[in-house]
């Protein structure tokens, strides 16, 4: 589960990859398609301690700490959602908490996702941010304490 | 069918558009096509100038000012008053008290005679369909006095179940407050029947009327509602404005809701005597330019007509109606006799939230979710709705691209 391939480097994938898109509707599409192909989270992880707040829709996220890296599973009951968090697994899963917690994930305004990322959309793609680096912080404050 | 053809002929869409200026917008490349007037309406040009002319030619502070610019801006806001005295047939242009919207009005009514009139194991009955505006207020206040809730329920198509109502009615009923179109079902309540009930049962009426007003004729003093509440910004009014009817003798009695400046007849450290009504519900400055423009408004209403427009409407959520049936799938949710305004629907397996996107992706605007009627839903089992409404301004064509657009939100999400 160690992620080989800095955020960074994930984040300049996915621009190059979105680069081949013309249109909004392969975006979404592609978006569409991460989102089916997520792999699903299993149901003791849908409790109500991992729902996000602030989702139109539901939006389930599970974090796991092995050998100094934070991985993420997560699932959501509208598949665009879930296709957003699919990309925000790929970039942040497997790294450590410092490596979370720093990281600026300019990718999404460069993809063109940036109202995703309103508060207005209450779709969560903020609050899936903020709550994964919160996790990031959990992490890395209960190992410093030991 | 020939009437019906001479007034669509007569009701001229096209340049009903062209006074909305937004509606020239493009929405990610493409031309936008708003279906969410239920959440607010669109704003004619009159409405606009009205509001640069209030403040680039008589902006002042009403009421109280000696100066030619505070008798013109205070001449303009009560005119406005007259108009919705007229538009809801008020008797009286002390009973319309301007608010900032309906969520203020019922709050208003709930704070002040709310608190005046409603003791432990008293009852207010409202409906299983009402916006959380008009279930949060009584909920509040019935934990306070310990008065007990209840609720009217609605059969599958979303209709009131009159019989149970005039059950849950008694000599401990003090409050019946509806709504008198749902805001995500369409619905119609029979608010003439249940005012007449209620009163029977020696109960006051409010009606929610934030819907309502844009799409049906309110003849306050045919109803005979006590109270009723309603928006500017749903009828082609500014946001922050709207009016709170009272009948005068239930005003009169009432407590003042919030203290402070224009409500006043004398302050002394020792007492305050209050203004006359409808002052004594407005204090502070009110929000003087909304209501002036609120004027332009209802003008645009009456000069378009207002038959012509429910007509158009009707005419508009019937198409809408059909054709979103053909859709395999879906299905309406709110199937009323009486229904106006709304289409409100749900697509087998696939998410509110992905609909409005690939929509929004169209450039066609439509809300999702609870419509802030969240028991309503939990009635009918679902987390909610996407719903198409519609308002003057819309057409035909409007409703095949929102037809097309979920054919492409089926195809892509499925
Ligand atoms: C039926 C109903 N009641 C109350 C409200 C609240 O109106 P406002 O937000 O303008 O106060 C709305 C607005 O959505 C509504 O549709």
């Amino acid at each position: 589960m160690n992620n080989t391939i800095s955020i960074e480097e994930t984040e300049r994938e996915i621009v190059e990859e979105f680069a081949l898109f013309d249109s909004w509707d392969d975006k979404y599409e592609y978006i569409i398609d991460l989102g089916k192909k997520l792999e699903p989270l299993d149901a003791q992880y849908k409790t109500d301690d991992n729902k996000v707040r602030g989702c139109q829709s539901t939006v389930w996220l599970a974090a796991f700490y092995e050998d100094g890296r934070v991985i993420f599973k997560a699932d959501s009951d509208a598949v665009i959602v879930k296709g957003l968090i699919s990309m925000l697994i790929r970039v942040l899963s497997g790294h450590t908490p410092d490596e979370i917690l720093n990281a600026k994930l300019g990718f999404i305004q460069e993809i063109g996702m940036t109202t995703h990322l309103a508060q207005t959309r209450s779709n969560g793609l903020l609050s899936m941010v903020k709550q994964m680096k919160n996790y990031a912080m959990v992490f890395k404050v209960k190992e410093q304490n030991g | 069918m020939i009437a019906t053809e001479e007034i669509m002929h007569a009701f001229d869409v096209e340049n009903i558009r062209r006074q909305f200026p937004v509606l020239n917008r493009t929405v990610k490349g493409k031309p936008l096509v708003y279906l969410d007037s239920a959440a607010t309406s669109q704003k004619p040009q009159v409405v606009i100038d009205a509001l640069v002319d209030y403040y680039s030619g008589f902006n002042a502070n009403i009421h109280r000012g000696i100066h030619s610019l505070a008798e013109e801006a205070t001449a303009a806001f009560e005119a406005t008053r007259d108009a919705v005295k007229n538009f809801i047939h008020a008797s009286s242009r002390e009973e319309i008290i301007f608010t900032r919207g309906t969520t203020e009005g019922i709050n208003l009514v709930a704070y002040t005679w709310g608190r005046q009139n409603i003791k432990a194991g008293d009852e207010i009955i409202i409906s299983a369909m009402e916006h959380h505006s008009n279930i949060v207020p009584w909920q509040v206040l019935c934990e306070e006095k310990n008065a007990v809730l209840k609720v009217i329920p609605i059969n599958d198509e979303g209709e009131l179940l009159m019989d149970e109502f005039y059950k849950l009615l008694s000599p401990k009923t003090k409050l019946v407050s509806v709504v008198h179109v749902s805001n995500a079902l369409g619905t119609v309540n029979p608010v003439k029947q249940i005012t007449d009930a209620a009163h029977n049962a020696g109960a006051v009426v409010m009606i929610d009327g934030a819907q309502s007003t844009v799409h049906l004729d309110i003849d306050v003093q045919q109803l005979d509602c006590d109270f009723f509440a309603f928006s500017a910004h749903k009828l082609y009014g500014p946001t922050g404005a709207g009016v709170l009817f009272g009948k005068k003798h239930l005003l009169e009695t009432m407590p003042v809701f919030q203290g402070g400046g224009e409500m006043i007849k004398e302050v002394t450290f020792a007492k305050t005597t209050f203004n006359d009504l409808p002052y004594k519900y407005e204090a502070g400055t009110p929000n003087i330019a909304d209501v002036v423009a609120f004027k332009a408004a209802l003008d645009f209403i009456s000069e378009t007509g207002k038959e012509a427009i429910a007509q158009h409407e009707h005419e508009l959520l019937r198409y809408a109606t059909a054709q979103l049936q053909s859709i395999p799938g879906l299905t309406i949710i709110g199937r009323a006799k009486e229904k106006a305004g709304v289409a409100s629907f749900i697509i087998e397996k696939l998410h509110t939230q992905d609909i409005a996107i690939i929509l929004d992706n169209q450039g066609i605007a439509v809300r999702t979710g609870h419509h802030c009627t969240q028991p309503l839903m939990d009635r009918f089992g679902i987390s909610g709705t996407t719903r198409a409404s519609f308002a003057v301004y819309n057409t035909r064509q409007e409703i095949d691209a929102l037809v097309s657009g979920l054919h492409k939100a089926i195809r892509l999400l499925s």
